[in-house]
């Protein structure tokens, strides 16, 4: 599903910010998204990814800075941009009172789908969700799965090129986030730009391109190999030695070493260079009694990266802040 | 331009939504019966068989006559007897009867004799309203009783005298003075108040609870067609409890609907447009349904108070009376009793229904204004 470099820019951002009182929830952010990608918006709780959403769909006001969405400009063209866009947040905001069948019909008559078109469509989100036998049933009843699965047909039953997606995975098992993947792909794969959040990093492999958001800013873009490859501090190795619990606390103390974390039965450790730290640390390892030691480079994730990211930015400022203090 | 389809939805999703919850149903249907009821059968400010302690001191026929000219008219009726001032007073201590009846001895001779013969009644002035009424209704006892004797003593003198100057009174539009036929009618201006305000404001704020406003917001739709999608279903069913409240009024309690039905719904139409745009405003101030809950009745009990639904306009200190022309309940309720009552017609409301329409279109037009489709 990447698309050429140069195909169109349909989703821009350019130093967006968006105040509440004092707090900044999102503080000048630039981006933009191409035709046809799926691109993701990943950061920790409270980084500023809904307010982000939210000021591209028109919900909310950037307090600075311009955007434009489908060739529309953000804060004068809000009424033009709402038909040719798709929402929907992790709420998954359907009317509970109302049937699977009648939720469909309203939002189908708010989009004002064109009347030869609606049965189609009503047909297409059924299927697509899975709910063609349960027509009649209260949408409160269903389960997490299902409802997130009508409430994004919901979202696109105008069909719109461009779908903005809020969290929409979270609050759902795993089989029904997978299955929800698989359906982002296919619109994108039909064409349909996705802009989507996301605070779980194995998700963010699904996208062609990420931002990777905290506290307000952007702290890294990029394809996901991209964002390996480049935003990386350090080298990941993984180490397996005996109890590798105690291994963690006196590999914290050794110059060089970035961090170390426990990493399924062995540790990861984030170093400066490479090949000597790698050396010193089977060396001191061994000597500590933890042999037999293995040390290898390993491939970073993107947990390593979005984890070496953040706190990169948190020691930096901390840092700031005890020099201000002095 | 309004796209009717997009009202439309919102309109039937309303009805939906409304009609699928038991608690609304109640509301809407058993709330206007149960508060007529009540205001027809329990909530009167009548005084019927108030409870008098009788002390004749006299015991002679003139002032055993005087004793039963009161009981026997339908306000009054007796408690208790006695001869002893000490028990007279306990029972009006403990409330145990609303006044007492005292004929001193001699009261016969002094009739007798052609010279004053006072009759006292003391009254429990805790409860102003009751006894300020109770007094009215012993002047008419004792005038009445005067007028006999005063006619008796003519007669037996000097023939022929005029028997002075005499009071006839006729209460127009409402013979016997019931308070149900004038609160009956007016239930229906507050009930229609409270289901309309609290509908549309809750209808919005749940919305903004659950989260679905955003959902409808990010769509095309427009202000207009949302906020009609979102009032027509409430005005129709005020309309409908209009309807209710005459079928109960006249139907079971028997009261008089003198003018036209048709102007009645045109009246409270133009009142539902206030209504409508206040519990709009509320919801644009309120995010939690508790929140709207308490600004709906932060503006109900004033209007209600400053209404002329209970308390007399007239005897509100002048200021308050001007405030009182801002209220749409107020200029409702003469519409209502003007129909229902007198039964006249727009050529006399004529005022009432324009203030209506003014004060609604201006609360509308604030209420319109404050609303944004941004959602923060």
């Amino acid at each position: 599903m990447r698309r050429d470099a140069d195909s169109a820019v349909v989703v821009e951002a350019e130093n967006l910010e968006r105040r509440f009182g004092e707090f900044v929830a999102v503080a000048g952010i630039s981006f933009a998204v191409r035709a046809g990608e799926v691109f993701g918006f990943l950061g920790p709780n409270g980084a500023g990814k809904s307010t982000t959403i939210r000021m591209l769909c028109g919900l909310l006001a950037p307090t600075a800075g311009r955007g434009r969405v489908a060739g529309f400009d953000m804060v004068t063209e809000t009424e033009r941009i709402k038909s040719r866009i798709g929402y929907m947040s992790q709420r998954f905001s359907l009317y509970d009172e109302l049937t699977v069948e009648e939720n469909i019909d309203f939002f189908s008559g708010i989009y004002r789908v064109a009347r030869n078109r609606k049965k189609a469509r009503k047909d297409w989100v059924l299927e697509m969700a899975g709910l063609q036998g349960h027509r009649r049933t209260r949408t409160a009843h269903l389960p997490g799965g299902w409802k997130q699965r009508l409430a994004l047909g919901c979202a696109v039953l105008h069909e719109p090129p461009i779908v903005f997606l809020d969290e929409p995975t979270s609050g759902v098992d795993p089989a029904s986030r997978r299955a929800f993947w698989t359906l982002i792909q296919e619109m994108a794969a039909a064409g349909t730009t996705v802009f989507v959040t996301t605070h779980y990093l194995e998700e963010s492999e699904y996208c062609d391109r990420l931002a990777i958001i905290d506290r307000g800013r952007i702290v890294a873009a990029g394809t996901p190999t991209e964002l390996k490859r480049d935003h990386m501090r350090g080298t990941v190795l993984e180490i397996n030695c005996r109890r590798p619990f105690e291994a963690m606390r006196m590999l914290e103390r050794l110059p060089g070493v970035r961090e170390v974390a426990l990493f399924g039965a062995g540790l990861h450790a984030v170093v400066d260079g490479d090949g000597e730290v790698a050396a010193m640390i089977r060396s001191r390892l061994e000597a500590a009694g933890f042999a037999p030691v293995e040390v290898a480079s390993a491939v970073p994730s993107l947990e390593d990266v979005f984890v070496s990211l953040v706190e990169e930015r948190s020691r930096r400022e901390s840092g700031v802040k005890e020099g201000k203090g002095r | 331009m309004i796209m009717w389809e997009r009202v439309l939805q919102i309109l039937r999703k309303e009805f939906k939504i409304v009609f699928r919850d038991p608690r609304m149903r109640l509301v809407i249907f058993g709330v206007p019966v149960i508060q007529c009821l009540i205001f027809g059968y329990a909530v009167t400010m009548d005084v019927r068989d108030a409870r008098l302690v009788v002390m004749d001191l006299d015991n002679t026929p003139a002032s055993r006559e005087v004793v039963s000219a009161f009981l026997g008219s339908p306000y009054f009726r007796a408690v208790g007897w006695t001869r002893d001032w000490a028990e007279a007073r306990h029972r009006l201590d403990a409330a145990e009867t609303s006044g007492v009846l005292r004929i001193n001895s001699g009261f016969g001779e002094a009739l007798g004799a052609g010279r004053p013969a006072p009759v006292q009644l003391i009254l429990d002035g805790s409860d102003s309203n009751t006894a300020s009424l109770i007094l009215g209704y012993s002047r008419q006892v004792v005038a009445r009783i005067s007028g006999v004797v005063l006619e008796a003593r003519a007669g037996a003198t000097a023939g022929r005298v005029g028997p002075g100057v005499e009071l006839r009174e006729r209460a127009w539009f409402n013979a016997d003075l019931t308070s149900r036929n004038y609160f009956v009618p007016g239930i229906m201006a507050v009930l229609v108040m409270l289901v309309t305000l609290m509908l549309t404001s809750m209808a919005i704020v749940r919305e903004k609870e659950v989260g679905t406003i955003e959902q409808v917001m990010v769509t095309p739709i427009r202000r207009s067609e949302f906020i009609l999608g979102k009032s027509l279903p409430f005005a129709v069913i005020g309309l409908v409890d209009v309807g209710l409240v005459t079928v109960v009024g006249v139907g079971w309690f028997g009261i008089p609907i003198r003018g036209s039905f048709a102007l009645l719904l045109l009246g409270m139409g133009l009142f539902i447009l206030s209504t409508l745009g206040i519990g709009l405003f509320i919801s644009t101030v309120s995010s939690t349904q508790q929140q709207a809950m308490m600004t709906t009745f932060f503006f109900f009990f004033p209007a209600m108070l400053l209404s002329g639904f209970v308390y007399p306009i007239d005897s509100m200190p002048e200021p308050v009376q001007w405030v009182t022309l801002a209220n749409p309940l107020r200029h409702v309720l003469v519409v209502i009793r003007g129909i229902f009552l007198k039964g006249v017609g727009a050529d006399v409301l004529w005022p009432q229904l324009v203030a209506l329409l003014l004060i609604g279109v201006l609360v509308q037009l604030f209420a319109i204004s404050r609303f944004r489709k941004r959602v923060v």
